[in-house]
């Protein structure tokens, strides 16, 4: 479903991504993993359209959505959802109006069923009775739970997560990973995860893809990676399986 | 940044039109900044005409008061100083607000939501701008004409009359229209400048809070040279027009 072919991406004179290859198919949830600020995020960027890649293709269901413009980009763009790392929520916004805003925006639903939806997918992530604090005011786990929330709000097939649990306690932590497998397996989302919690994330994803130098060197199930020979995945995960 | 305006001009004439933002954004560049405008316009006004006052005075021309100040309101001080007032209230927030969105990924957030930013961040700000700027600066030349008053009538005793009635003489049609075309051309800068350097606040200006700092600063110091320049451009060509 999700097909990146031979992505290069420069800013300045820094190679971030040097011919990155990788198929996602419908359905499955994928880990990348890989060191910080080596180009995980600036992938995520491409695969939604949000950044634009100097050279290759990102084929989803076989349209490059580097090259779509206008409306064509825009209802491909509606297929996908994404939590970015800190949430991004709009800070003079509640949580309510926060999950109600893409309805608000996107659709013509009436003001009750916008309000039904959005209580419905706050409970679902855990939110409810939260939907008048600010983002000021609540965690950072909370928050990702709000962007989770207004991402689901749409119906998405494709949900894209950077770094979702990263800086959260183990609790939380564990918790937003059961909630990701939770709402991937009952909506049969398709959904990438950029992550860092090794060996947590393995529990909840299908196949892992470990980004270095700008490449995907490997790409294997949790199993595959962690009895992996490769001196750079073993050098990567070895704090967790020694 | 002229594509930046481009872009958004492009954008301006395509739907959806985001009425209640262009409100929400008159009420936080024009409404919230009454209260300065008023308060510049009325020292502005009697500091003015105490020291016309007594240059007046000298040559026993006093009764031009009211002439030199309003055409000196309408003409220069009302569009410039009205304009520098929004660039401190309203441009350097503006800037640090579109700013913080930029770098906190919000404006991702409504690209990947299939919104466009500039309509929900540019547009009613630049329609804003060009709302609210005329109409303070016409209320800093009223408020500025009667601190005027206060100060050559009522304190030093120049007939309200001979006041008014210099005023009434000297102010032409094309007085108000240059002072217009002023006032809509200072709104669109403004707002403009000051979106482009919100927009660009992770562009080579440092990064995180220092990024949106020197695109605040930026904003400030670009926006208010330009009102200058602009200033002196438009006065000589409708000097000739």
């Amino acid at each position: 479903m999700i097909e990146l072919v031979d992505i290069h991406k420069n800013f300045g004179n820094q190679k971030v991504l040097n011919g990155v290859s990788l198929k996602i198919e419908k359905g499955q949830t994928f880990a990348l993993i890989g060191g910080s600020g080596k180009g995980k995020s600036v992938l995520l960027k491409h695969i939604i359209g949000l950044l634009k890649p100097d050279k290759g293709k990102i084929l989803i269901e076989q349209q490059d959505i580097s090259r779509l413009r206008g409306k064509k980009l825009k209802q491909l763009k509606e297929r996908f959802g994404i939590v970015f790392q800190g949430g991004a929520l709009f800070d003079s916004l509640d949580v309510f109006e926060n999950t109600a805003f893409p309805l608000e925006e996107k659709t013509k639903l009436n003001s009750s069923q916008i309000r039904d939806k959005v209580l419905k997918e706050l409970a679902n992530v855990g939110l409810e009775g939260d939907e008048n604090k600010y983002p000021a005011q609540i965690s950072g786990g909370m928050r990702k739970r709000v962007a989770l929330a207004r991402c689901l709000v749409m119906n998405p097939e494709i949900i894209l997560f950077d770094e979702p649990t990263t800086g959260l306690d183990p609790m939380t932590m564990k918790s937003i990973h059961k909630l990701i497998r939770t709402l991937q397996k009952e909506r049969h989302l398709t959904a990438l995860i950029v992550s860092h919690e090794i060996p947590e994330i393995f529990n909840i994803v299908d196949q892992v893809a470990m980004l270095y130098n700008g490449e995907i060197i490997t790409v294997g199930t949790p199993e595959e990676i962690k009895t992996s020979n490769n001196k750079i995945i073993r050098e990567f995960i070895c704090r967790d399986f020694g | 940044m002229a594509c930046f305006l481009a872009i958004s001009l492009y954008y301006m004439i395509l739907p959806p039109y985001l009425i209640n933002r262009v409100i929400k954004q008159v009420h936080f560049i024009g409404v919230k900044t009454i209260l300065v405008i008023g308060l510049t316009g009325l020292f502005t006004g009697m500091v003015l005409s105490l020291q016309t006052y007594y240059v007046l005075v000298t040559f026993g021309a006093e009764s031009k008061l009211g002439a030199i100040l309003s055409v000196s309101l309408i003409r220069e001080l009302g569009p410039v100083i009205a304009a520098l007032m929004v660039i401190g209230r309203a441009g350097s927030a503006l800037t640090a607000e579109i700013g913080i969105m930029r770098i906190s990924e919000q404006i991702d957030a409504l690209d990947a939501m299939a919104l466009n930013p500039y309509k929900y961040l540019v547009i009613p700000n630049l329609l804003a701008g060009l709302i609210s700027l005329p109409i303070l600066t016409a209320m800093f030349i009223v408020v500025g004409i009667w601190g005027g008053y206060l100060v050559g009538v009522t304190l030093t005793g120049l007939s309200s009359g001979v006041y008014f009635g210099a005023i009434a003489d000297s102010i032409l049609a094309k007085d108000v229209l240059l002072s217009l075309y002023k006032s809509l051309c200072f709104g669109v800068l403004i707002t403009w400048v000051s979106c482009f350097k919100g927009f660009r606040a992770d562009h080579g200006s440092g990064f995180g809070a220092e990024g949106v700092s020197r695109a605040t600063t930026q904003a400030v110091v670009l926006s208010s040279v330009l009102v200058l320049v602009f200033d002196y451009y438009i006065t000589s060509i409708m000097m000739f027009v």
